[in-house]
């Protein structure tokens, strides 16, 4: 009954991180009384529960989550998007449009091969492929504005607690950000300075994402390069 | 005197590169060196030089390839034709097939595949400069990239060969003692969970001398287990070291941390 490392340690795969029952979070599983942990990251010793922050890691695709994919193919009545998962995405006629569905209908009109869309995730089904809906505001094709590309397992962070970090960059920047929880990020500003600022920030936030007092350090360094840039 | 000492010293017994009979050859390993894959590893294994990428879990093609109930893992192990002397052809031969197989089923036990169903995680293996003991090498690299690509595993693989040469049972086997020699053992262990997941033998062994081999090679796999680890730390060490550094000279950070809360009591 004992931890073998202290809260926010850096674990890998196969580390023994707890002797004894104990319940298991994330990135953990148990082998006779032993918990080890399966990826690389932070521990996380809880209340009576033990767990490990992953610095890594693939996107696994959940309900409500918001993504943003890439058209790959036009199938009957429906879309595949390819959205960085174990699995493409289906996107159906039915959520794509709010009007009784037609046989003259021209898919390709609506979205064809090659579109980026901002969806959300409405249903896994029981081949836990996630499905898409772009009904809803904000969602839907991409007109303007470039993709940056980052870890998935890093995106918490970027958000922040209750959006706190994005938030601040938001602020700062004023630029539409949108946040896809699979890894991708939507910047679009009116200056390119400030697109090139967005993506400095974010690479920054991911490069350091396993230290705390993260967002406070992102604030100065921001305020930082905006001097540099008045001078 | 100076005569004799010579005479003595060309007496004792030393490996081709001068090395301990269970002394590894050096090993440096660096993770993230393919910016486009989800994870990657660059090993230099004595003269060996391996990179290795991972993709996935993604979508499988062929479909008919996927299995339902679980993923898949996909190894290629590929020697580029400068790799060795004379050239080779860089079509894959039997003996890519069989090493690819192998490392495939040395690497399986150590994933989840069970939470991937009818998906695949490729592994890309690329040996750019070959010395012996690649399909070793090519392991190790493996499962560090397959950590730095956040696949969930059991634990990672560690692998490393013993063998015969000289009538001396020595670790790690160069390429001119992996030809000369008699037998070689190639291992890969998942040294947390003790368990052995690739054995292979070639050439003539007593029992004794094989279980000697097998329990040096294990002892070698521990010692490459502790170089992958550091490898895979020191990715995020970097920044570490670089936040200690800043408590260390404590006089810029202060400032800044202050600032904040001077504002904020404004």
């Amino acid at each position: 009954m004992s931890a073998k490392f202290e809260t926010r340690d850096i674990v890998i795969p196969g580390d023994l991180i707890y002797e004894g029952r104990i319940r298991l979070g994330e990135n953990t599983y148990r082998e006779e009384d032993n918990v080890f942990a399966t990826s690389i990251g932070l521990v996380n010793y809880g209340r009576e529960r033990v767990s490990v922050i992953a610095l890594e890691g693939g996107y696994t695709p959940l309900v409500g989550d918001l993504v943003i994919g890439k058209v790959i193919n036009i199938e009957l009545g429906q879309w595949r998007v390819e959205i960085g998962g174990a699995k493409d995405a289906i996107l159906t006629t039915n959520d794509a449009i709010d009007k009784p569905y037609r046989t003259n209908l021209d898919l390709t009109r609506i979205l064809d091969i090659g579109d980026t869309i901002v969806a959300k995730i409405v249903d896994l089904d029981r081949n836990r492929t996630p499905i898409l809906s772009i009904l809803g505001r904000d969602l839907g094709r991409i007109h303007e504005g470039f993709i940056h590309k980052i870890t998935p397992s890093k995106i918490p962070r970027l958000i922040g607690k209750k959006g706190s970090m994005i938030n601040m960059i938001l602020r700062e920047t004023r630029c539409h950000i949108t946040i896809g929880q699979n890894g991708l990020i939507l910047i679009n500003c009116r200056l390119r300075e400030d697109e090139e600022l967005v993506v400095k920030v974010v690479n920054k936030i991911e490069a350091e994402a396993h230290t705390s007092g993260l967002t406070s350090r992102i604030q100065e360094y921001l305020k930082k390069i905006k001097e540099e840039r008045k001078q | 005197m100076s005569k004799t000492k010579k005479k003595s010293s060309r007496k004792k017994w030393t490996r081709v590169d001068g090395r301990k009979v269970d002394e590894l050859r050096p090993i440096t390993i660096e993770t993230g060196v393919i910016p486009n894959a989800d994870g990657s590893a660059y090993i230099e294994m004595g003269r060996n030089k391996i990179v290795a990428g991972v993709y996935g879990p993604r979508e499988m093609h062929p479909k008919r390839l996927s299995k339902p109930n679980r993923g898949v893992l996909r190894c290629r192990y590929h020697m580029a034709s400068f790799s060795v002397d004379p050239r080779r052809s860089p079509a894959p031969s039997r003996r890519d097939s069989e090493i690819s197989m192998v490392m495939t089923d040395a690497i399986a036990p150590a994933l989840f595949l069970e939470r991937y169903p009818r998906s695949v995680i490729d592994v890309y293996i690329e040996i750019i400069q070959a010395d012996g003991g690649t399909r070793c090498a090519s392991i190790n690299a493996a499962a560090v990239a397959l950590a730095d690509a956040g696949i969930p595993m059991k634990d990672l693989v560690a692998s490393c060969a013993a063998g015969k040469y000289d009538k001396k049972i020595i670790l790690d086997l160069g390429d001119y003692e992996d030809k000369q020699g008699d037998s070689d053992v190639p291992i890969a262990y998942l040294p947390k969970l003790n368990e052995v997941t690739l054995l292979q033998m070639e050439g003539k062994m007593t029992q004794k001398e094989t279980e000697k081999a097998i329990e040096m090679a294990i002892e070698g796999c521990k010692q490459v287990y502790e170089i992958q680890k550091e490898a895979l730390k020191k990715k995020y060490g970097m920044v570490d070291e670089a936040a200690t550094a800043e408590e260390e000279t404590p006089e810029e950070p202060i400032e800044e941390e202050q600032k904040p809360e001077e504002e904020n009591k404004k």
